[in-house]
């Protein structure tokens, strides 16, 4: 249903767009940190002038700034909503990345990440979800995986050496002690 | 007269500034204690509860915390729903309306009865008054499945700071005690017996009292097949 050329080059160009590119990148910042390298990807602004309303769907990543109500399908990539974006929208996609402000449901066959800032008001359902401390979350996590239910993990010590990059500041601080004991008192 | 009046001036105007000497002093410790790791005995319990089920739907009654969304949903692979009920209690005291938080609480969740596997309770109910309170705790023992479980603290200190606590999940026996404002300080410290009345249709299966000066409870809904 959407395509790059028709819908969004005549709102907000986003190449010539100063305003809506550099914001984007600037919260992205797993994004930012390799401009170059997206430009030999296929990914897209929707810059925030931009206001849609229906279905949009596409096979590239995509960075939405502007207002868009409706459906948003992007089930192989990534979609990442900048600061300056507001969807009220059921939400498919790879990986879903909110720093603006999301009203729906979100669900991402990889990962939620909801940054600093970043709004969801919905339900999600992800194998993945991060929350950043002072964002903004209001609903249900579903982290079930495909395929059945999820092993319970034994060892917390492997769970974060296979995040050790993630945003979130209240993410467990190895060296942390518990500082008291307690004592069983009854049951 | 004149005097005298000048000299209660000056006596007050003494009182005065020691009171805010006292309070400047309190700020360092109050900051020290914001952030602080505590053991905890009943979370790994309550995971031991929900580990049998398969996708279990998990209620968090405490405000929003990521990295506890990630910790539960991967040991648990549950669903995860967050009911911050703080920020109810802090909407209430500002429209002054917390004599209808009992009728609220009695509508306030959507969810069937007996659909929920376990509950993150939290010490939310040091912060209600007694019908408040027993109706948040009817309203939870309704939502339990049978055999689901239900985690509660309660306090023991007998400290009115209006600050809520996020109970932030290190691993299965530590928690991180992180506080931030609070619109209305702790009500009356629960009694054990007190406890034990407002979760009357939960049986309680576990208690610790932890040199946190909090007491950790743990309660499971009776299978009445």
């Amino acid at each position: 249903m959407w395509k790059r050329d028709e819908s969004v080059k005549p709102a907000a160009p986003p190449a010539p767009t100063p305003a809506a590119a550099p914001s984007a990148a600037a919260g992205a910042a797993p994004m930012a940190n390799e401009p170059r390298a997206q430009l030999g990807r296929d990914m897209v602004n929707i810059g925030k002038s931009v206001v849609i309303k229906g279905e949009l769907s596409g096979s590239e990543d995509l960075t939405i700034e502007g207002h868009v109500e409706g459906r948003i399908d992007l089930k192989g990539n990534v979609l990442t909503i900048g600061p300056n974006g507001k969807i009220k929208a059921e939400v498919f996609a790879k990986a879903v990345v909110v720093l603006g402000e999301v009203t729906g449901n979100v669900t991402a066959s990889e990962k939620v990440d909801i940054r600093d800032n970043g709004s969801v008001d919905g339900d999600i359902a992800s194998p993945r979800v991060a929350i950043a401390e002072g964002a903004h979350f209001r609903g249900s996590v579903d982290m079930q995986r495909a395929g059945g239910g999820a092993k319970p993990q034994q060892n917390q010590q492997n769970q974060n050496q296979q995040k050790p990059n993630q945003p979130q500041q209240g993410q467990p601080q190895p060296q942390t002690q518990p500082q008291q004991q307690g004592q069983k008192v009854g049951a | 007269m004149a005097e005298s009046t000048r000299s209660l001036t000056d006596l007050f105007g003494i009182l005065g500034s020691r009171k805010v000497e006292t309070a400047r002093a309190a700020e360092p410790s109050a900051t020290k204690v914001a952030e602080a790791s505590y053991a905890t005995k009943a979370l790994h319990k309550f995971l031991t509860c929900l580990q049998a089920n398969e996708n279990p739907l998990l209620l968090d009654l405490g405000p929003v915390v990521g990295s506890n969304v990630t910790f539960f949903g991967e040991h648990l692979g549950c669903r995860f729903r967050v009911e911050d009920l703080a920020h109810d209690i802090d909407r209430h005291v500002k429209a002054g309306t917390l004599d209808q938080l009992p009728d609220f609480f009695a509508k306030r969740f959507s969810q069937e009865p007996a659909t929920v596997d376990g509950i993150l309770c939290w010490d939310v109910m040091d912060f209600l008054d007694r019908p408040a309170a027993q109706s948040l705790a009817t309203a939870m023992s309704t939502l339990l499945k049978p055999d689901g479980c239900l985690l509660g603290f309660f306090s023991t200190a007998d400290t009115h700071d209006s600050v809520y606590t996020k109970y932030v999940v290190v691993d299965e026996s530590t928690l991180k005690y992180r506080n931030y404002p609070a619109t209305r300080p702790r009500q009356r410290n629960l009694l054990n017996g007190d406890i034990i009345k407002l979760f009357k249709d939960l049986r309680v299966t576990d208690s610790f009292l932890m040199k946190s000066k909090m007491r950790e409870m743990l309660f499971r809904k009776p299978n009445r097949r």
